[in-house]
């Protein structure tokens, strides 16, 4: 089952999150990931959810969504040109014999260190879903501590 | 002018054309109650907040108009809650009104504080809670647009205790909207109807399957003059029982897990279905893999959402039913093959009717009362229901004319609604009589309005078909339970008669078929107060024809000739 993104716009008033995922658990659709803050308008509010599905559930998920009173517009911008990040934070067991080759692979993926402890690094990136998998997965046997992802944000791209 | 809160809630509701509430009041609501005392507003005081909702219920359907109720906060308002999911299953507009402790008190547990709004969340259309008597009248007007436009349904205004109380310089209702998230559908696909027109001009095996939006739309009248101008049989849901006459020659009553043979076996041979203002509920089409097998499907619809949530559909039309079923039939041209159709049904009909077996425990048939009601009325009153055998047997035996003559608990399938439903009603209707057809199961869950229907004066009918069992549930146990009668045998239950007596209505008692006709004779020609006719059943009478749930809709038990 594919994986789509959809932005929403809401308005920003207590509660919408809430008549969101209310409806997600409702309806039995799988959220993969949902992140939600201001946007430019400060009474405007923007989720970018990942939802999990065939083409029958994301059109249901999409019809459902626009009868809250409180979704403004929706896009799915799966099917747009998009910029899509997210954000994670990796703590890595890092003693000295293996910290070069850590400052090595966060080069690589353009990651950054953000902290230095006694036995480990905490690497921040920042990049799409495949780029955060991949350095998960090149970190892994350095053994990961602990992991945070802030789930996807996405903006589609301006005309050219 | 200055005004209190709960004094710019009563002129805003009187501006939205409000004629009547019905509510009980409590210590958060009582500043509405207070400015009630000298308003125009007609109140009906009720004995359970549950039959407020379903009197607002009951009239909204009857009307068309919005219905309002009120209740205090905390347990007032959760006892408005199947009332509230009820509306909202049957897309029935209804402004719910609940009184909330003072904003400075909310989320500390005061006392009878209830998080109304978290709570109907998934039950309403949309919900309010208001922070200051300035957004009263702007928060009234939305609600009451929201409740009543596309999809209808519940909307629910929480009105804290201070908003109600302080006075502020009142200018009017609010005049302008601005729901940037809520537009109202106008319009549709002309060049999906044209499809569909195309659709229909060859098919050669039609049938309309109409629903409740065929009644949320106004559109009986559009629907009528598509199917003659076609000669389309058409088949209602329960939700749409008097879209369509009772008496036309076309008409196939009720399809699905309780719909005639003739209608169940069109259904499965149709090449086109013309599917008007539904929402394709699993006791209608049964397994769905094989509803409607040889058929193109065109489905209308007011709420995109149903397009395609149960069954995929040929020609999907987004719209006001009446709004298409207008631009639709200038492009319906009819071919007049439709004759072979016409003999295959007129062959179903007449080898399957609906029919039943005289009395066979001496007590009465209970369908027998149904027709009997139906030919008294002739067709003319609003029959309410609760839920179970005796709604089936309503919908089978009564011979509607007339759109909004039939209140119903169809989603939700609620025992207890059909008494406040008719006591909305009727105050909407008072011309007509209003004929409550419960069960003894049924008629105990809000049989406090007894009082409600007592004070208001109110000619409410109750015919309880009484069969000392909750009857459905009694035949699921005959058929699919080897007869293992858990917990439904009712044989336990008030003198119906004493009961009604000891409210100040009439009370009758009927034990046998020949006292029928006499005993609602009697009880139409009540006018000052509700009647209860206690009429003892048959007790193992089942419903018949029967889809067993899960199976496809030509596999049904019973209702042969002589079944």
């Amino acid at each position: 089952m594919a994986k789509h993104t959809l932005s929403v716009t809401v308005e920003n008033r207590p509660g919408v999150l809430t008549k969101v995922a209310t409806l997600f658990r409702r309806r039995g659709y799988n959220i993969d990931s949902l992140t939600v803050g201001r946007t430019e308008s400060p009474d405007i509010s923007r989720m970018t959810i990942v939802v999990e599905g065939d083409d029958r559930i994301i059109e249901q998920v999409n019809k459902q969504l626009h009868k809250l009173v409180e979704v403004i517009k929706i896009i799915d911008i799966t099917q747009e040109k998009a910029v899509e990040r997210e954000l994670s934070m990796f703590k890595v067991r890092a003693d000295n014999t293996v910290r070069a080759e850590i400052v090595q692979i966060v080069d690589i993926f353009r990651a950054r260190i953000v902290d230095i402890g006694k036995n480990s690094l905490i690497i921040e990136v920042t990049g799409d879903e495949n780029k955060i998998d991949a350095i998960e997965e090149s970190l892994r046997p350095f053994g990961i501590i602990e992991m945070v992802r802030t789930g996807k944000v996405a903006m589609v791209r301006g005309n050219k | 002018m200055k005004l209190r809160g709960a004094d710019i809630l009563l002129r805003c509701l009187q501006a939205e054309g409000v004629e009547v509430v019905f509510g009980y009041p409590g210590g958060q609501a009582i500043t509405i109650y207070d400015a009630l005392y000298n308003s125009p507003l007609k109140h009906v005081l009720v004995r359970h907040e549950q039959g407020a909702a379903h009197a607002a219920d009951g009239y909204a359907r009857v009307t068309g108009k919005t219905g309002v109720c009120i209740a205090t906060s905390g347990p007032g308002a959760t006892n408005l809650v199947t009332g509230i999911a009820n509306a909202y299953m049957d897309s029935i507009p209804m402004v719910v009104i609940t009184g909330q402790v003072p904003t400075h008190m909310i989320g500390r547990d005061a006392f009878q504080e209830a998080d109304i709004t978290g709570i109907v969340m998934p039950i309403t259309k949309h919900s309010f809670l208001v922070e200051r008597t300035e957004d009263v009248a702007q928060v009234v007007k939305e609600a009451f647009y929201i409740a009543n436009t596309n999809r209808p349904g519940p909307v629910l205004i929480d009105l804290p205790k201070d908003t109600m109380e302080r006075e502020i310089e009142f200018d009017g209702p609010a005049k302008e909207m601005n729901i940037r998230g809520y537009r109202v559908l106008k319009g549709y696909n002309t060049g999906q109807v044209l499809t569909a027109a195309d659709l229909i001009n060859s098919a050669r095996r039609p049938v309309i399957y109409a629903g409740g939006g065929v009644v949320a739309s106004n559109a009986a009248d559009e629907l009528l003059a598509v199917a003659e101008k076609m000669q389309i049989p058409v088949t209602t849901t329960l939700m749409g029982m008097g879209a369509f006459s009772g008496y036309h020659h076309l008409y196939l009553g009720m399809l699905g897990m309780h719909g005639t043979r003739y209608a169940n076996y069109a259904i499965g041979e149709c090449d086109v279905l013309l599917a008007i203002g539904v929402r394709f509920d699993d006791r209608v089409t049964g397994k769905i893999a094989e509803f409607a097998p040889h058929a193109k499907v065109i489905h209308m619809d007011i709420d995109a959402a149903e397009i395609g949530k149960n069954v995929c559909v040929d020609v999907p039309i987004v719209g006001d039913v009446k709004e298409i079923l207008q631009g639709l039939l200038p492009r319906l041209v009819p071919a007049g093959n439709l004759r072979e159709w016409h003999e295959t049904i007129e062959r179903w009909k007449d080898e399957n009717p609906l029919s039943y077996a005289g009395s066979v425990e001496g007590r009465i048939p209970p369908q027998h009362i149904i027709e009997k009601i139906s030919d008294l009325t002739n067709g003319e009153a609003i029959i309410t229901t609760e839920v179970g055998q005796h709604q089936m047997w309503a919908s089978h035996y009564y011979k509607f004319r007339h759109p909004r003559s039939f209140v119903t608990s169809g989603g939700l399938g609620t025992m207890g609604f059909g008494f406040p439903a008719a006591i909305g009603a009727k105050v909407a209707r008072p011309d007509l009589p209003v004929i409550d057809i419960a069960g003894d199961g049924s008629i105990q869950m809000n049989i406090q309005e007894l009082g409600t229907a007592v004070q208001h004066k109110l000619p409410v009918i109750i015919c309880i078909l009484n069969n000392q069992y909750l009857g459905m549930v009694r035949q699921w146990q005959t058929l699919f339970y080897g007869e293992r009668y858990s917990h439904t045998d009712m044989t336990c239950q008030p003198d119906f008669v004493k009961l009604a007596e000891a409210y100040g209505a009439v009370g009758m008692r009927v034990k046998c078929i020949e006292e029928v006709d006499e005993a609602l004779q009697k009880a139409l020609q009540v006018t000052d107060g509700p009647v209860i006719i206690d009429f003892w059943v048959d007790r193992n009478t089942n419903v018949y024809p029967m889809v067993p749930p899960g199976e496809a809709l030509n596999n049904m038990l019973g209702g042969e000739v002589d079944g």
